[in-house]
């Protein structure tokens, strides 16, 4: 006799502990197992662009702060360097070096945060102890450089707020020392870890021309094998001056592309990061970093997107003006939003558990999902 | 028998019964794992090693049958809103509420032309304790709690407190 | 890698009629096409031998607001003019990139979808669907996604967009 089965539909989110904010994502069940993933946002939906259209451009740089909020400074990076190439003015040197520090240092609290609430998800919650240990103290550099926290509001177009301050070399030295070895005693806990391979290695495999194909970015698309990084690849800023590697997913424990290569590929960029700070700090040059900022902020009539390589991918910010002080319409191109878009065919014909696991791999910001 | 129990001898201790209570409840202010938006970030910092929330009692519970408490961190919008209100709905009492940063408070930065925000969480649950911010410091966000502990503190079984 | 001109000519010599021009602008010029075969022009964009254009980077609508627009007290409407959708792709393989862009007009905005050409387009034709009202022909599963589903006061990213006042008995302004 045939056993009589039906589909189940299974909300999950948008109050979930493992969704990393408020997304709901509904899935079709037969019995244990996931025929379709139907994520739903829009509860975190802020209108960044509706205040866009109402705010003067350097009044939209702390808006860029709260899109991304694990990863302000880079925002605000992007934003800039769009206005700037839209008004056609060059940043003195320092400035970009000033900028390449805090773009890297944040990329590494970002990912710390990915890493630490992915082991939590998985249901190691010493990991999340340790990255937010470590994240703190990235934290107080860039407390002890423009007072805040979390959202900046510091690369201001044309220049920064505020110069360095007297200690910030020193200190960022002395984290980079202290940081080495906190990455290896990561490995140690988590990348090596039985149980965490077992959850992450083969689970979510993502084919690299579907990964193209559905616009991935970021550590999900080297996570696949691809050497893909906006650093190298369509380079801006002074990036071209460092010597940095770009790390790719090689199924050293499963098959390419899945959870555990992404995964890696974050751990192994923080140690690059590292390289990058270091040699940023040796050459970073003297000058203002006030001076060039101009005076009124008015872009002639024109058109630019520009892209950077956010932690999660690919930020783009396609910014129209119509010649006056703000800008006429400003569209991002948030990496989570695409990146989420593939979760359905990441999670097919896999158990519900895993869910949780693919999810925390793709490292999403529902503030940047949403916008 | 242990060494602290060897320590004393059968004991009573008297106390009124709204003191027993309140402070068994300001104790262990169970709170619903739950994060908005950016100030969620700061209130998962919160409770992560450099500060702490455990000392305090606070524990993230997953379902808000089991919390007492609900920190609403971050931007409440309006697709939001009514679930913020069913998980308030669905907590047991007695229940409190933290509203933390401005977002929550009033609307924030987004209290002009944002479309899709709810302009202050008091508009659809009831709160007690503001946190000022954008995000408020952990620092901030403790010193609400110690704020929400004091006014438990005072409470009574028998009388309904404002 | 080729220019946009380079581009722009093999697009005229395939599709003639339904590229219209190349606009030069400072940054990033732009080729102005027909919406109703955009889907097709990308697919040749796509599948190219000498283009390749794999990945799209971005897709944005645009309320141009270049109609008639009049104002009574606080409410502000526009008619006619274009509401228009810009396609930003680039070549993983070439290292080119192209901008298009096609307009269609604000009473009756329609697009053909490009959504099953790259599937990264499917959640920005949504979302431009959601918040502009462009309504993309045979998208698979054109709905809102943003905001609630069940939102009526119109597209909020419409420069003549009014708040409702009230959404299921919540005040809606400060
Ligand atoms: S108050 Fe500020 S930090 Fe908090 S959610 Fe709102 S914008 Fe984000």
């Amino acid at each position: 006799m045939a056993i009589k089965t039906e589909e189940m539909v299974l909300n999950m989110g948008p109050q979930h502990p493992s969704t990393h904010g408020v997304l709901r994502l509904e899935l079709i069940l037969e019995g244990e197992i996931i025929q379709k993933v139907t994520p739903h946002i829009g509860y975190l939906h802020r209108c960044f662009e509706k205040h866009c259209e109402a705010m003067t451009y350097p009044q939209i740089i702390p808006y860029t702060d709260r899109m991304d909020y694990l990863a302000a400074m880079y925002n605000e990076f992007g934003y800039v360097i769009g206005v700037e190439k839209l008004l056609g003015i060059q940043v003195p040197e320092r400035v970009e070096y000033i900028r390449v520090i805090m773009g890297e240092l944040q990329r590494i609290a970002s990912h710390l945060v990915a890493i630490g609430t992915y082991g939590a998800d998985i249901g190691a919650m010493t990991p999340f102890l340790f990255a937010f240990r470590d994240r703190e103290v990235i934290l107080n550099l860039f407390e002890i450089t423009c007072g805040a926290r979390m959202l900046y509001n510091y690369i201001w177009v044309g220049g920064l707020s505020h110069d360095l301050h007297p200690d910030f070399v020193r200190l960022t030295r002395e984290f980079i020392t202290y940081f080495r070895p906190k990455i290896v005693e990561m490995n140690e806990l988590l990348t090596t870890n039985r149980i965490f391979i077992e959850r992450t290695a083969n689970v979510g495999i993502l084919p690299l021309e579907t990964a193209i194909n559905f616009g991935i970015t970021g550590p999900m698309l080297r996570g696949s094998g691809f050497k893909w990084d906006l650093r190298k690849d369509d380079t801006y800023s002074v990036y071209n001056r460092f010597d940095f590697n770009i790390p790719i997913g090689e199924g050293k424990v499963g098959t390419v592309g899945d959870c555990w290569d992404r995964y890696y590929v974050r751990i192994l960029e923080m140690g690059e990061s590292l390289r990058l700070i270091e040699q940023a700090l040796d050459q970073l040059p003297e000058g203002n970093v006030t001076s060039a900022i101009p005076k009124r902020i008015k872009p002639p009539v024109g058109s630019v997107y520009t892209r950077v390589e956010n932690p999660r991918g690919e930020l783009g910010y396609f910014i129209i003006s119509n010649g006056t002080t703000s800008p006429f319409r400003v569209k991002v191109r948030g990496p989570s939003f695409v990146n989420l878009g593939i979760m359905d065919v990441l999670c097919k014909n896999h158990m519900v558990a895993d869910v949780i696991a693919i999810l925390g791999s793709v490292d999403i910001v529902l503030g940047e999902v949403d916008r | 028998m242990s060494y602290l129990d060897a320590q004393f001898d059968d004991n009573i201790i008297i106390a009124k019964v709204d003191d027993l209570f309140n402070w068994a409840r300001l104790s262990s202010l169970w709170q619903v794992g739950f994060g908005l938006a950016c100030c969620a970030i700061e209130m998962m910092a919160t409770s992560a090693s450099h500060y702490d929330f455990d000392r305090f009692g606070v524990i993230p519970r997953p379902s808000p049958r089991q919390s007492d408490i609900i920190i609403i961190s971050g931007t409440v919008t309006l697709k939001m809103a009514l679930r913020v209100k069913r998980l308030y709905e669905q907590m047991p009492d007695p229940k409190y509420v933290i509203s933390m940063g401005s977002c929550s408070n009033c609307g924030g930065p987004y209290w002009e032309h944002g479309y899709h925000v709810l302009k202050g969480v008091d508009r659809v649950v009831p709160v007690d304790v503001y946190v000022p911010g954008c995000p408020p410091r952990p620092e901030a966000l403790l010193e609400g709690l110690m704020k929400l502990q004091e006014k438990v503190r005072n409470e009574s079984v028998v009388k309904k407190s404002a | 890698m080729k220019s946009a001109e380079e581009i722009f000519n093999i697009l005229k010599e395939n599709f003639n009629d339904n590229i219209k021009e190349l606009v030069k602008q400072p940054v990033d010029p732009y080729i102005l096409c027909d919406p109703l075969k955009i889907n097709e022009i990308s697919l040749f964009l796509l599948s190219n031998e000498g283009l390749l254009f794999d990945n799209l980077m971005n897709l944005s609508g645009v309320d141009d607001a270049n109609g008639m627009s009049t104002t009574t007290g606080s409410i502000t409407t526009i008619e006619g003019g274009t509401l228009s959708v810009y396609y930003h792709m680039e070549s993983t393989k070439f290292r080119h990139k192209v901008v298009l862009r096609v307009s269609t007009p604000r009473e009756k905005p329609e697009a053909s979808s490009v959504a099953l050409v790259w599937r990264s387009a499917d959640w920005h034709e949504r979302e431009a669907f959601d918040l502009l009202g462009i309504n993309f022909l045979n998208h698979p599963d054109l709905r809102r996604i943003l905001m609630p589903y069940d939102w009526e006061a119109g597209y909020p990213l419409r420069k003549d967009y009014a708040n409702p006042e009230f959404y299921h008995g919540m005040k809606v302004p400060y």
